[in-house]
């Protein structure tokens, strides 16, 4: 299991970050901001293609590319990129299970690729996404990253182009981004040090 | 997952779980230019093969160098067994050269699991290849494998074995992996054929073994049926009259594929004796699943090499 995806959460030692109203509102601006630095549906414009990361990242991609669809009449095409074959911690935890790669028909072959997670902290993960995405065939125009929540303390010189909202946290708190399609709500919240489930 | 010696005593779970793996490797190398994954990148894995082998040799091969682990061969052969070197002996020395895991193929039943004890100490897994008339884990895996792709579930289907079921590793290791997986196997071959102690395999809970020595009347009721080499190189004796003779009793031929329902595959382990236990245009045809259970035999073998070398070393 990716180390965002946990069990149910306990109500003490935590603090909701962003409540569902909070998370939808978010996501409808992340999709205003690809539309704008995208130049989507202008003329000359890269097509956009929309990578989530399993787990919470297919479910945001999906919802992101609605919300594209709604306020710019485009659609894009989205997919899912696991990474779990990719990752530089597969000795440190037990046997992961892998998630669901799905590229979209058309490929990603010059498109702009726009990776979708829920949550940047060390980096590491957008690190395996690129070398995920480099060996799926195709060789994208460009990548760009959103992520729902950006909590900081990189271990890579990674960023990201479309941050729903920044969350200054310790290294020893823990982000959990909990999705209706998931987790049965929309929320995001904070947990304390070595308070989380 | 620290070794993989038989499928006696795998549970459900962790079964599943390889198989859920092969099909997501198969799925995500599907089309692609280049089938490499970083993931084993660092791991070295020794094939030792002390009985010829041609699939199961070349897929671990494959299986191993598309997720990037080193892979090296050693056969019977060109090695110092030739010289003398016992088993132990063997083993002790490519543990020693820095193998994380060990896949034997051995005549001798048990070979993997003492392979596995002698190593525990400098902590290589051992996958079993093959061990005499014992078990071929990674077969059933495959085989199962192919089960799912044609009938989309194993549980509750009634799977027919047929032939030398006696000398047959194949079949052993299917009857635990598919009544594990909740099937019905049917086990058809002619009484001198069968192990004497067939009646008392340990079967999963969930599944149940039935043996019977005739195989038209078994035939339409049958979801699968896989049919056995008949392994002359290890028949000491008189086991039926004569091969025709066998051929007519036990052979799947073009009219008894007819008897066999529309939606049933035919697997067979490999290597095939065409005229013998099946017949050519049987092989051939598109009811026959055994280029796909080659293909299959890759990512299962991917997916096993996966469990045992790409987790947290848990000791268990």
């Amino acid at each position: 299991m990716p180390p965002r995806d946990r069990g149910a959460p306990e109500p003490a030692g935590q603090r909701e970050l962003l409540t569902a109203g909070d998370v939808a509102r978010t996501i409808a601006r992340m999709a205003h901001q690809v539309i704008e630095k995208t130049s989507l549906g202008a003329s000359g414009a890269p097509p956009v293609v929309l990578l989530g990361i399993p787990t919470r990242g297919a479910p945001l991609a999906a919802r992101l590319a609605a919300r594209i669809a709604e306020f710019s009449g485009v659609t894009v095409p989205t997919g899912t990129l696991d990474i779990t074959l990719y990752r530089d911690d597969l000795r440190r935890r037990p046997t992961r299970p892998l998630g669901e790669t799905a590229l979209p028909q058309g490929g990603i072959d010059k498109a702009l690729v726009v990776l979708v997670d829920d949550v940047l902290f060390s980096g590491r993960t957008i690190r395996a996404a690129l070398d995920a995405l480099r060996d799926a065939g195709g060789r994208p125009r460009a990548v760009q990253l959103a992520v729902l929540v950006d909590r900081g303390h990189r271990e890579l010189p990674i960023r990201a182009d479309y941050v729903g909202k920044n969350v200054p946290t310790a290294r020893a708190e823990e982000v959990h981004v909990l999705l209706t399609e998931t987790d049965d709500r929309d929320g995001v919240l904070l947990y304390r040090e070595g308070e989380s489930g | 997952m620290k070794h993989l010696l038989g499928t006696d005593g795998l549970d459900r779970d962790t079964a599943l779980a390889v198989l859920d793996t092969s099909d997501g490797l198969k799925r995500t190398l599907l089309g692609r230019e280049v089938r490499k994954l970083p993931t084993l990148r660092g791991r070295t894995v020794i094939t030792m093969f002390y009985e010829n082998s041609t699939r199961t040799r070349v897929s671990f091969e494959i299986a191993g160098k598309w997720m990037s682990a080193d892979v090296v061969n050693v056969s019977a052969g060109g090695s110092s067994v030739g010289k003398g070197e016992s088993l132990r002996d063997t083993a002790l020395t490519l543990a020693a050269a820095g193998a994380d895991c060990v896949i034997v193929r051995h005549p001798a039943s048990g070979a993997a699991h003492r392979l596995a004890g002698w190593l525990a100490e400098a902590g290589t897994s051992v996958v079993n290849a093959g061990d005499g008339t014992h078990e071929h884990p990674t077969q059933a895996l495959l085989d199962a494998a192919t089960l799912r792709d044609r009938l989309g579930d194993v549980e509750g289907r009634r799977i027919g074995v047929v032939g030398d079921v006696l000398h047959s590793r194949v079949a052993r290791s299917n009857v635990h992996l598919l009544t594990t997986l909740g099937a019905e196997v049917v086990l058809v071959a002619p009484p001198t054929l069968l192990p004497t102690g067939v009646a008392d395999w340990s079967v999963g809970d969930a599944g149940s073994l039935v043996v019977s020595h005739e195989l038209d009347p078994e035939l339409p009721t049958l979801d699968a049926v896989m049919v056995l080499r008949v392994q002359a190189e290890r028949m000491h004796g008189g086991f039926f009259p004569s091969a025709r003779e066998y051929a007519i009793a036990y052979g799947l031929s073009e009219n008894r594929l007819r008897l066999l329902p529309e939606h049933a595959p035919v697997l067979h382990p490999g290597p095939m004796l065409r005229g013998m236990e099946i017949s050519a245009a049987v092989a051939d045809s598109p009811r026959a699943a055994i280029t796909q259970q080659v293909t299959n035999g890759v990512h299962v073998r991917m997916a096993v090499l996966y469990h045992l070398l790409a987790g947290e070393e848990d000791g268990s």
